[in-house]
């Protein structure tokens, strides 16, 4: 019994390593098929070369790391306010109808694949944008616009948890001291919740990185260095996701070497996170 | 005056609030709409039924929608028996020591690489290395490391809820640690796994960054785990992009939208009945 | 109780998957092959498998996108039988076993309601060049041009550079589509757009140029004065035998070419060896 026991035991252990192992395989694959390429070019050139031309052997990434910086910024410009304000309207003013409405809503918006975000944006913004703002539509503008909405479910959910979290006596306090409502949210609770909105909004950011189909549809996969938000450009993830298939050799290293610069990115923005997310008693 | 500017503030505040839940309601609803309103009138019977035919003009998606069942499957089958075994792990044999919490950050880390990474790996490791060609299997395994930490994180979830006095009864009673964990524990936390389960099912259907490059894009019904597959979702990416049959690809995008809805639905109640309300 | 009811309904739903996978899983792999390759031959590839697969109920052929280059490399690692290209063979993969099995002409697309009709090719490698920004440099409104191009490492792309751009390389500023449907999508609801596509994609929501008074149909393409014509291609290991062979001469058939020329293609009749 206890020897049967003790193997269940180590079983387990090494089940529960598998989520470990798996992040060490994928870590170790996509820097093995990557880094040699990074170093073959040399870092410099790969991180702030601007030119992407692989058929003549160029791999820049700068103008696809300040896409993905551009397209995130855009999205947490919409995706903060109208997270947080959801996030308040559900916690604070929940007129029953209206909280019924919106949050099956919201996970509604959570649950669509990406490539149906995709394909509307494609359908609705992008001529929208074309007409009234100009250039051809596919921009970084779009991106972000689809992808704001992408990550709201992200920063409501999250933020809301955290509002919801604070105890009682803050408001109460806050009220009791002749605070209107408002202020009560806007300068007690929600400095209160900090620490899970900036959580929320550093996940939202991930997601917002990590996102592909829909950003290939949306943004026109220019290889320029975009200098508007009405210029198309391509992420980090759809340079790979675009080019992965018809890659060999060099090529395709490099869209590994992609891959390993996003991979990194994105552990350090998760980190980031898990970091925030205990040190709140999570 | 101080009073009035404060009260104006507020409703300043309330009126943007209000703006902002609505726009996000009508975004949503202007996308179902579009969507449904274009594809809900393709849907009938044959479709769900019948294969592609005239390159994707003609016929339905059956292929896709076996494709998108077993690859969900193959994945939910390799990842429960880890995702279940890891919750067990975290909350039953260890308290808080080093190792949980490295299995932890590991999971949380797990669940923030993007799906492109995911395919990355999933075509050097398993398409590749281990020589399963572009098939169900790859495509699954992948999938199955992408919804690894949903099922660790719900499984985890159900676990706690369980009273600790239930493992009190069962050790008093001379129960072994595992035998606790089978009899007294797992049965009760069943629901809370299995809405993990469900919830991956959702997620599952929406990928399609690492399936492209995993399970392939054939079109043709699979006849082995080793076949190559076309989910519904890559399917509906493929008929918008190519433009062959903008019908067809309503059809698709409103079919992947209802199944999507069904599961959240279901899921969502599951969440509520059996996790919310376990004081 | 409801724990019951739960362990009932999950061990179900866990022996019905496992019956599902046992049956899909079990099916012993018929003979099989794998066809991968260009995004641009892969529609026609489908179809020409549905056709056969018609004809050959026991047979199994699975059409792969990937790309030409993706396809080429398949076949030479054996991952796939057949390739197909809608590029020429480049130096180093002229040791592979290549049969022309239509040819496509690539077709200089804007939108309808764009007043140019005729490029010549100088011009066109110009306004892709990046050189003619505005649209009123080729005689029309005072608008940007935007371009619209396939990604790198497609057959189209490259048989483009070839055929129209020779050294120059296409701009930087050009959108980039992964699909030839995606770019007929992009110039059909632009008017500013300009893009390159198959012929066999054209439909009436875009225009086609002429190239110097010379329109890409059947007649200029096989007389050789529409010059953008580039070969669809299946490519093998080596001289194809078994179900390759039976699927190949199937393909370059009276019926089968038939179908292909119904669908825009330009038919050809003969083969080319190594």
């Amino acid at each position: 019994m206890e020897i049967q026991e003790k193997i269940i035991e180590k079983i387990l252990l090494l089940v529960a390593l598998s989520s470990i192992m798996i992040l060490g395989l994928i870590t170790f694959f996509i820097f093995e098929e990557g880094l040699p390429l990074m170093w073959k070019i040399g870092l410099r050139a790969f991180i702030l070369g601007e030119r992407w031309v692989p058929s003549q052997g160029s791999f820049g990434i700068l103008p696809m790391i300040a896409c993905s910086f551009w397209v995130t910024i855009g999205a947490l410009a919409l995706g903060i306010p109208l997270g947080l304000a959801c996030a308040i309207f559900l916690c604070e003013w929940t007129p029953p109808l209206a909280a019924m409405v919106l949050r099956p809503a919201i996970q509604l918006l959570a649950a669509i694949p990406s490539v149906i975000y995709g394909f509307w944006g494609l359908i609705v913004l992008v001529p929208l944008v074309r007409n009234y703002l100009g250039g051809p539509g596919l921009s970084i503008l779009s991106g972000s616009l689809i992808l704001g909405f992408m990550i709201l479910p992200t920063i409501i959910s999250i933020s809301e948890d955290s509002l919801n979290a604070l105890p009682p006596s803050y408001k109460q306090g806050a009220l009791a001291l002749g605070a209107t409502h408002w202020q009560t949210i806007w300068r007690v609770l929600i400095p209160a919740a900090r620490s899970g909105i900036v959580t929320s909004i550093i996940l939202g950011m991930g997601r917002a990185i990590g996102e592909t189909m829909a950003m290939i549809m949306i943004l026109g996969n220019a290889v320029k260095m975009p200098t508007s938000f009405l210029d198309s450009a391509r992420t980090l993830t759809t340079n790979i996701g675009i080019e992965m298939g018809y890659a060999s050799g060099d090529h395709r290293h490099a869209l590994f070497a992609t891959g390993v610069v996003l991979f990194i990115i994105i552990m350090l923005l998760n980190s980031l996170a898990i970091f925030l997310s205990r040190r709140r008693g999570g | 005056m101080f009073r009035r500017t404060r009260y104006l503030t507020q409703a300043i505040a309330k009126v943007l609030i209000w703006i902002a839940a609505l726009s996000t309601i009508a975004v949503m609803v202007l996308i179902l709409v579009q969507i449904l309103g274009e594809g809900l009138p393709i849907l009938h019977l044959r479709f769900f039924l019948e294969s592609p035919r005239e390159m994707g003009r003609e016929g339905g998606i059956l292929p896709t929608i076996i494709g998108t069942l077993v690859l969900t499957a193959v994945a939910i089958l390799f990842a429960t028996p880890l995702g279940v075994g890891t919750a067990i792990f975290l909350r039953e044999y260890t308290r808080e020591s080093r190792i949980g919490h490295i299995i932890r950050f590991g999971t949380d880390c797990l669940a923030g690489v993007p799906s492109i990474i995911f395919g990355l790996f999933g075509f050097v490791f398993f398409v590749i290395y281990l020589n399963m060609g572009w098939s169900i299997l790859s495509g699954g395994l992948t999938l199955a490391a992408m919804i690894l930490p949903t099922i660790i994180s719900t499984a985890e979830e159900a676990i706690k809820t369980i009273p600790y006095s239930f493992r009190e009864v069962s050790y008093s009673l001379g129960g072994t640690r595992w035998q606790t964990v089978t009899r007294a524990i797992l049965p009760n936390a069943l629901p809370g796994i299995f809405t993990g389960i469900i919830l991956s099912v959702g997620r599952s259907i929406g990928e399609t960054a690492a399936i492209i490059l995993t399970a392939g894009s054939s079109l043709v019904m699979p006849t082995s785990l080793f076949s190559p597959i076309r989910t519904m979702s890559i399917h509906f990416y493929i008929l918008a992009r190519e433009g062959i049959s903008m019908d067809m690809a309503y059809g698709t995008g409103a079919a992947l939208i209802l199944l999507v809805l069904l599961i959240n639905t279901v899921a969502g109640w599951l969440l509520n009945r059996y996790i919310r309300h376990r004081a | 109780m409801k724990a019951d009811l739960m362990k009932i309904y999950l061990s179900w739903f866990f022996s019905i998957l496992l019956i599902f996978l046992q049956i899909v899983g079990c099916q012993r792999s018929k003979a099989g092959i794998t066809v991968a390759g260009s995004t641009s031959v892969q529609p026609f590839g489908e179809l020409l498998a549905d056709e056969y697969m018609r004809h050959h109920p026991e047979s199994h052929i699975y059409v792969q996108g990937g790309g030409s280059t993706a396809g080429i490399e398949a076949v030479k690692s054996h991952a796939a039988k057949i390739g197909m290209s809608s590029r020429s063979l480049l130096p180093d993969e002229k040791n592979l076993y290549a049969v022309t099995i239509a040819k496509d002409a690539i077709a200089i697309i804007v939108h309808p309601k764009n007043p140019i009709n005729d490029l010549s090719l100088t011009r066109i490698k110009q306004v892709f060049s990046g050189k003619t920004r505005s649209w009123n440099e080729l005689g029309g409104p005072a608008h940007p041009i935007i371009l619209v191009s396939r990604e790198e490492g497609s057959g189209t792309r490259e048989s483009f550079q070839k055929f129209v751009m020779d050294r120059e390389e296409i701009s930087l500023e050009s959108l980039v589509q992964d699909s030839n449907g995606a770019i007929r999508q992009v110039v059909s609801n632009d008017p500013n757009a300009i893009g390159y596509i198959s012929l066999g994609l054209v439909n009436e929501k875009v225009k086609v140029l002429k190239i110097s008074g010379v329109e890409p149909n059947v007649t200029d393409i096989e007389n050789g004065t529409y010059t953008l014509v580039r070969p669809f291609l299946f490519v093998f290991n080596d001289e194809p035998e078994g179900e390759a062979k039976s699927f190949l001469e199937f393909v370059l058939s009276q019926p089968a070419q038939y179908l292909l020329s119904k669908e825009g293609l330009v038919p050809v009749l003969k083969r080319s060896g190594k």
